[in-house]
């Protein structure tokens, strides 16, 4: 990393001393970023809205652990996402961690006890490419707010400006096991725009949703897809496409100078703020993540030296229907492939996918993420990482039913930089958790329950309890054929 | 260029239908699924000349036959797919394939019953080798768009002929369907009434047309709403050999379909294809005695007509008594790319509560009966097409493989364009 993340906010620092110290104790650097950004509204003369301060904060999250009781799951197969299957073991969460998980665990006395029955338990899962809520249900123009494809880079817009927190498609995704998902802007654009991470909770904001002290994801887009978009402007080609890309990260190179510059020494008028540039600057400061849409294993390769060229890094190449022919050098970069297990076909540059695909980047030694960018994918990531496993496996690749588990936990963590939170069941964690209906991988095998934070937010078993967003009630009926 | 020889010599094989002619294969010793009858145990299934022969546990196998053993494994009829659009839209277009719908759908009119979206299959499709060798031996290929698109057909997936691959029903004519739709906005209409008047209108002068040709021939009818080849494409539908395939989803539109055929006295052997709210008039659909092709995926309140979808739809029809076809509603692209994913949503239909034997035969026989060629395919019966698969377990499950795939007798060999890819990179060397 060329900066330290937190040395140019030394001058808001000092406007904001006595507001740092009030604040609540946050658990992590980006977490006190964003209570200084959201304290500063109050605090700051008029105009601190025009300052570029990286790892700001403007729209922090608002979402809260719900305080729960100890829970302990006993009698149940465990997936941890971190190791071999754990059989016939326990897994106790406490004030929403993960307390201990293996054969046993310590006694809790206080704790609810939910007896598995031999059935499975993994992490929640992670979705690292949906676009729930930007392109919501009911679909239609009114809802569809996920391309901004006026302009071939549009790195100044948020997708969380554009999150519908009523979409059905939420309760459902998390009725699929789904704890974790970055929504992404659409693929339209050179760039897209920045991503949201979020948790799949009930609120009436977006950020009651957003992952406390996640990093943002910024949406960049390869190939076929931006130069149709654009065919009568540009890029109407690949090789301007590229052009594209390089243009915009001088601009933002620049700007990044500018204002690190400033920010070490704030003397006189600021330079004018641009939110497009200040996103960009804040990948090459290293506090955004790249996520890059790119089907062919040629612009990946390109995709790789524009990223060294301008001194960033790709955290992971999405749908990369070809990451199985440069596996090797997706490993070496420690870059991830978030994947499907068995979409192709529907355009040309779709052509040379190959189910075995998760297989080999796995094999490879590089991180495998099963992705679905589809709301009825997204609800079944277990059994996409199934049909990938199975698919490796014809093709004679040695794999584990666990390391299948990692493609849609740990790997999907790691991918949104939270894999020091989520993704694995260890003690410390936090306690997302479900309880399967019986091996994950099973066509058959439904989520019973699944806890967020070590707060149950699905249970099959209770309808009386279960989320219904907003706009489901009086329209969509609920699962017994009532309509209220 | 040796591969290349090879390549052709598989190629020449499965374009002989006359492969199967005298040859008997006789498959032992596995769990027998029927379809049509009770599951055999350790049952033995005997096909000549491409036909199935002899079902049980006590065939009396003939010297010189192929015998494949099938011990510990399951035995199914070829899977039937029934609504897709492989080596139509291979690639998204018609510059890959070839293509599946008619321009004269599109617009205000929207009839295209003359379209045979099968004269354009692409039988050197490369999506067909994976759809086989996941066990699917039958396809029904569909036109899509408008208010009537065109007509479908059933294709085996045997062969480079088309005339060869269309199934046939025992009058000899193709087994077809006329596609219709009535969802939001087909055929630009600005109202579900609009739409339903003129698909009424359209059937009505198809009536009446069939019944005075001559007039229409010498200009001395009054205008009908479709031109005379579109006219003649109905004749079939009117006199109820060729099913109506209404794409439908929406309960008061179901109930609205269903009138066509009660209230306007229009004969009609209609199927529902989609009907995402169809559990919610189950009694009515029931009673009409319509079959419906129902997908057990989608979830999710997509359009204000599909508000009531749900995974349960296809297992609350069948409870209802309504014969279910299982087709795709997920996004798998089990109508191209992943012909083959038919077997999960059956897995998935089990997963919300319909019987396991319910969902075999809504990929194999109830798509057969639906489209008149039960006695041809769907289900291991003396005489039917030997369309047969052996499994290496539950044929719903991810785990499991088609290990062996026959079509019309001829047990189905070859790699898929994927494999290639694949062999050229796996780090390992292996199967398939």
């Amino acid at each position: 990393m060329k900066f330290a993340p937190l040395a140019p906010l030394a001058p808001l620092a000092r406007l904001l001393a006595l507001a740092l110290a009030v604040a609540p104790c946050a658990a992590n650097s980006q977490a006190v970023a964003g209570a200084a950004a959201d304290t500063a509204h109050k605090a700051t003369p008029p105009g601190a809205g025009a300052l570029s301060i990286p790892n700001a904060d403007p729209f922090p999250s608002t979402y809260r652990a719900r305080t729960t009781k100890a829970t302990v799951i006993r009698n149940v197969h465990i997936f941890t996402g971190a190791g071999p299957l754990i059989r016939g073991g326990a897994i106790l969460l406490r004030d929403g961690k993960i307390m201990a998980v293996g054969a046993t665990v310590p006694a809790a006395p206080d704790a609810t006890v939910i007896d598995g029955g031999g059935r499975y338990v993994t992490p929640g899962l992670v979705d690292t490419h949906t676009h729930l809520g930007v392109y919501p249900a009911p679909g239609g123009p009114a809802h569809s707010d996920g391309n901004e494809a006026t302009a071939p880079v549009t790195a100044h817009v948020w997708a969380e400006h554009s999150v519908w927190p009523q979409d059905p498609q939420f309760p459902r995704d998390v009725a699929g096991g789904v704890t974790t998902v970055q929504v992404l802007p659409g693929s339209a654009n050179l760039i897209g725009g920045r991503s949201a991470i979020l948790k799949v909770v009930p609120s009436t904001s977006v950020q009651g949703m957003k992952f406390p002290g996640a990093k943002y994801g910024l949406k960049m887009a390869c190939g076929e897809n931006p130069k149709r978009v654009y065919a009568n402007r540009g890029p109407a080609t690949r090789m301007a496409n590229v052009a594209g890309y390089r243009a915009a990260w001088i601009q933002a190179e620049a700007y990044r100078r500018k204002w690190d510059a400033w920010n070490a020494n704030p003397k006189g008028d600021p330079p004018t703020r641009d939110l497009g540039l200040e996103t960009l600057a804040e990948v090459l400061r290293g506090h955004i993540l790249v996520q890059n849409h790119c089907y062919q294993a040629d612009e990946m390769m390109q995709m790789i030296d524009i990223a060294r060229e301008f001194g960033y890094k790709i955290r992971s190449f999405h749908h990369g229907v070809e990451a199985y022919k440069i596996a090797d050098q997706l490993a070496k970069e420690d870059i991830s492939g978030s994947l499907w297990a068995d979409w192709g076909g529907f355009k040309m540059e779709s052509l040379d996918a190959i189910r075995a695909n998760i297989a080999i980047v796995h094999a490879a030694g590089a991180r495998a993420v099963l992705h679905s960018d589809d709301a009825l994918g997204s609800q079944r990531l277990n059994q996409g990482a199934a049909k990938a496993l199975a698919a490796g496996r014809a093709a004679g690749i040695p794999l584990t039913d666990e390391d299948a588990i990692t493609w849609i936990t740990r790997n999907p963590a790691w991918t949104l930089g939270l894999d020091d939170r989520i993704g694995t069941l260890e003690p410390g964690k936090n306690a997302d958790v479900v309880l399967w209906s019986g091996n994950p991988l099973s066509v058959y095998t439904r989520a019973d329950m699944v806890w967020i934070d070590g707060a149950v937010y699905f249970d099959r078993s209770d309808t009386s309890q279960r989320w219904r967003t907003d706009f489901e009630l009086g329209y969509v009926p609920a699962n017994d054929g009532r309509t209220r | 260029m040796r591969a290349c020889l090879q390549t052709a010599a598989i190629a020449a094989l499965l374009a002989l239908p006359a492969a199967a002619q005298g040859q008997v294969i006789a498959i032992t010793g596995g769990t027998v699924h029927p379809v049509s009858g009770a599951r055999i145990e350790r049952g033995t299934v005997l096909v000549r000349d491409g036909k199935i022969a002899e079902v049980g546990t006590n065939v009396a196998i003939p010297a010189g036959a192929r015998v494949i053993d099938a011990t510990g494994k399951l035995v199914t009829p070829g899977l039937i797919n029934a609504n897709t659009q492989l080596g139509l839209s291979e690639g998204g277009g018609p510059q890959f394939s070839g293509g599946y719908n008619d321009t004269r759908a599109k617009g205000t009119r929207g009839v295209a019953a003359a379209f045979r979206a099968w004269e354009g299959f692409n039988p050197a499709s490369a999506f067909i080798t994976p759809a086989r060798q996941g066990g699917v031996t039958t396809v029904m290929i569909a036109p899509e768009g408008g208010m009537i698109g065109g007509q479908a057909a059933l294709l085996s997936l045997a062969g480079d002929r088309l005339d060869d691959m269309l199934v046939r029903r025992a009058s000899g004519g193709p087994a077809v369907a006329m596609s219709a739709s009535f969802s939001a906005g087909a055929a630009d209409a600005a109202s579900r009434g609009e739409l339903l008047g003129r698909l009424r209108e359209v059937l009505q002068d198809a009536k009446a047309y069939g019944v005075n040709r001559a007039a229409f021939e010498r200009n001395a009818t009054r205008s009908f709403a479709a031109p005379r080849a579109d006219l003649e494409a109905l004749q079939p539908v009117i006199d109820t050999t060729l099913p109506l395939v209404v794409e439908v989803d929406r309960a008061a539109d179901i109930r609205a379909v269903l009138d066509l055929k009660r209230r306007d006295k229009l004969p009609l052997k209609l199927i529902l294809l989609g009907a995402a709210e169809g559990w919610q008039v189950a009694a009515d659909i029931a009673a009409a005695k319509v079959p419906v092709m129902v997908g057990a995926m989608n979830n999710i309140p997509g359009s204000f007509d599909v508000l009531g979808a749900r995974q349960e739809n296809a297992s609350l029809l069948r409870a209802a008594g309504v014969p279910v076809v299982l087709i795709s509603n997920g996004s798998d692209d089990a109508q191209n790319f992943n012909v083959q994913n038919i077997r999960h949503e059956a897995g998935n239909a089990v997963a919300y509560g319909m019987s396991w034997d319910d969902a075999l035969r809504a990929i194999t026989l109830a798509p057969a009966e639906a489209f008149g060629v039960a006695d041809r395919i769907g289900s291991l019966r003396p005489g039917r097409d030997a369309n047969i698969v052996i499994w290496d377990g539950d044929p719903f499950e991810f785990a499991t493989r088609a290990e062996t795939v026959l079509i019309r007798g001829a047990v189905q060999t070859g790699a898929s364009r994927q494999d290639e890819l694949t062999r050229r990179y796996a780090p390992v060397k292996g199967r398939p």
